[in-house]
């Protein structure tokens, strides 16, 4: 099994299982109404060049988070075959 | 007693249109008890009473995190009303239905609309909304706002519901429901009552991204995209505006003329030159106005600006700002009021505020006028597009240099951008319509009385005393000049050149005409005594000034309206005329030293 990893090293179309969040408790509500929780399977779209932020998938919602908070969420990485 | 409900929905659920589809054209701008923001409000026809609807700010959840969801929370904590109306959408039940959970903890009676359903079709994802009713224990519709496919039904169920609330009732101001217990309610209902699809394919969305969000060609695609925006606005909106400068011109020469003929004329000059010409001012702007905000509608309802917001990230983010404040400063270069108005879809107030002071350095299509008589008047044909490229320059890098000074506050406070990307959806006219409208109206009302005060004060000063001819050594705005002679003389400005940057206050696009009064020479001929009495350090300087010094009368106003603050509107003038003599001193005595 791949080690756990924060959100921002996980590569573009690679999905992973939200294991914690680490953030004060208003950033995480925020984060939970946009469907970032723990449990919840999410999938890396693409990354905006220069360090910008990154896009997520997680259910219908696309999303954009930026590095600096997507290392603040620590992902279990999901085996390749499967579709989110 | 009047009933009132109040709509609640997360951002990019068509919660606006929605309250446009329900209530058509009456909405008013208002201000409420307590609230720091106005909110706009609307009475529509349920049944056989009259109902207000308000539409509160796109919210995520009612604890509270941004300026927006703390107004909606006050407003419902602290109005009495017959209920609240919740806008989801559809598409994104699976996380919205939170938010409605949530807020029946306030113990209000609530009607749940499910908006885009018609897309929500479109992906196979199903909702059985009696199920839905059941287990929240409220009335549920599925509706498209924007076609407009179950509204009538939905107008139907309120006035039935409402008639069962007939009395407003204060919101219980008891804890929040714990979001663990919610999510577990949560999941219990979406089993029962939301079906999914597992594997989504690819949509056109996303098929659009790969090229708008491409690595390399996103960041150029972004700005060509800008480019023909603005060629758009400016397309349309400038020849608008010089048909509307005309149009009033022959009602001031064939009309109001003979009218005011018969009155003293320093009476007659203070109403025509004075009065007429500052609301034409503000009139002329209009065009332009509604141009930009038809432009920014399309690029924001479409989903593009988030787009744009997610590419130019990475530079503003450094600078303690998001993406959206580089597509509002870029719009600044055509006209800097509305791009200011434009700011209102930045959230964090310190990053709105920075945004509006940036903006006053972009060179507007006023300043290029100025700059173009200039540049060809004084320099030769080669020189010109670089002296002209070099005030471009000029001014990205102040209002770079504004953001990177306001970083220590707007950093702080740096919203997390999280922020959804939409799909791609295409704006109805309809919406469109409405939008610019109510935008120009507002411009008309908040900026209107602060210009018209402006342009009295000008015509005052260049005309008094009375018997002198305007904008003299005499005037009063001549004695100032050679009042203030010492601070401009070390800029190689001298006094009749500093009248004109009097007039250029009240807008840049008067500054030429200004010179054309003050010099007794109109067009070529003016062109040449220029080229005569200035050499190109002095002309470089004074356009550096101009440049910089503040952008126009509109702009400040707009920036006072906008803010809601006198102080942020001086500080902006102050940063503007610090910046511009320091920097026109710094040149003009570097190239005398170095040029002689």
């Amino acid at each position: 099994m791949t080690p756990p990893c924060p959100l921002h090293t996980l590569p573009v179309g690679r999905c992973g299982t939200i294991l914690s969040i680490d953030a004060p408790a208003e950033l995480a509500a925020r984060m939970r109404a946009l469907g970032l929780q723990p449990g919840r399977r999410i999938k890396v779209i693409r990354r905006s060049p220069f360090q910008g932020p990154i896009q997520v998938r997680a259910g219908q919602t696309d999303l954009m988070i930026r590095r600096a908070e997507a290392a603040i969420i620590q992902m279990q990485p999901c085996p390749e075959v499967e579709c989110v | 007693m009047s009933k009132r409900i109040a709509l609640v929905g997360m951002p990019n659920t068509g919660k606006s249109t929605l309250f446009n589809r329900l209530t058509g054209a009456g909405a008013k701008v208002g201000n409420w008890p307590g609230l720091t923001v106005e909110l706009l409000s609307a009475k529509l026809l349920l049944g056989d009473g009259m109902v207000e609807l308000v539409d509160l700010p796109g919210l995520h959840n009612l604890h509270g995190f941004s300026e927006d969801e703390r107004v909606a929370r006050r407003f419902v904590e602290t109005q009495p009303l017959n209920g609240i109306l919740v806008v989801l959408n559809t598409t994104q039940l699976e996380r919205q239905l939170a938010l409605v959970l949530q807020m029946k903890s306030l113990g209000l009676p609530m009607f749940l609309a499910l908006n885009m359903a018609d897309e929500a079709k479109h992906r196979g994802i199903r909702v059985r909304t009696e199920h839905l009713e059941a287990q929240l224990g409220m009335p549920v519709r599925l509706i498209s706002a924007k076609h407009g496919q179950g509204v009538p039904e939905l107008k139907q169920a309120l006035t039935a519901w409402l008639r069962e609330h007939p009395q407003t009732t204060h919101a219980s101001a008891i804890a929040l429901t714990e979001d663990d217990v919610i999510e577990d309610t949560l999941n219990d209902i979406l089993s029962d009552s939301l079906h999914i699809p597992i594997c989504l394919s690819p949509t056109r969305t996303d098929r659009v991204d790969q090229w708008l969000l491409h690595p390399w060609l996103g960041i150029p695609l972004f700005l060509l995209i800008m480019l023909a925006v603005f060629q758009v606005v400016y397309g349309i909106g400038a020849p608008l505006q010089e048909g509307l400068g005309w149009l009033l011109d022959e009602v001031k020469t064939l009309w109001l003329a003979p009218l005011v003929a018969g009155l003293p004329a320093w009476a007659s000059s203070f109403l025509l030159e004075g009065l007429y010409d500052g609301v034409g001012t503000v009139m002329s702007f209009l065009p332009i106005i509604v141009a930009f905000f038809l432009a920014m509608a399309v690029v924001e309802d479409s989903g593009y600006l988030a787009r744009a917001a997610f590419l130019m990230d990475a530079l503003m983010a450094r600078l303690g700002l998001d993406g959206r404040a580089f597509v509002m400063q870029l719009m600044g270069f055509g006209c800097n009021v509305p791009a200011m108005m434009g700011t209102r879809v930045m959230r964090g107030r310190a990053q709105r505020i920075a945004a509006m002071m940036m903006i006053p350095f972009s060179l507007c299509s006023a300043r290029l006028q100025v700059f173009l008589f200039f540049t060809t008047a004084v320099f030769s044909p080669r020189a010109a597009p670089w002296v002209l490229f070099s005030l471009y320059v000029m001014s990205f890098l102040l209002a770079f240099l504004t953001a990177w000074l306001m970083r220590g506050r707007t950093r702080h406070a740096l919203d997390p951008l999280l922020m959804e990307l939409p799909p791609y959806r295409i704006p109805t006219l309809a919406a469109l319509a409405r939008q610019a409208f109510r935008e120009s109206g507002h411009f008309l009302s908040q900026a209107g009385g602060f210009i018209i005060l402006g342009v009295a004060l000008v015509w005052f000063l260049t005309h008094v005393p009375l018997d002198v001819p305007p904008a003299s050594p005499a005037t009063l705005a001549g004695q100032i000049a050679a009042w203030i002679e010492p601070v401009f003389t070390p800029l190689g400005i001298d006094q009749l050149l500093s009248i004109a940057l009097l007039f250029g206050f009240v807008a840049k696009e008067v500054v030429i005409g200004a010179l054309a009064v003050i010099y007794g020479a109109g067009g070529d001929e003016l062109s040449g005594l220029l080229a005569q009495r200035l050499d190109w350090i002095q002309a470089y300087s004074f356009m550096l000034f101009t440049l910089i010094y503040t952008p126009c009368l509109s702009t400040l106003a707009t920036l006072r309206s906008e803010s809601g603050s006198d102080r942020v509107m001086w500080a902006s003038l102050a940063w503007s005329l610090g910046a511009a003599w320091l920097l026109s001193f710094a040149f003009y005595q570097t190239a005398r030293a170095l040029f002689g």
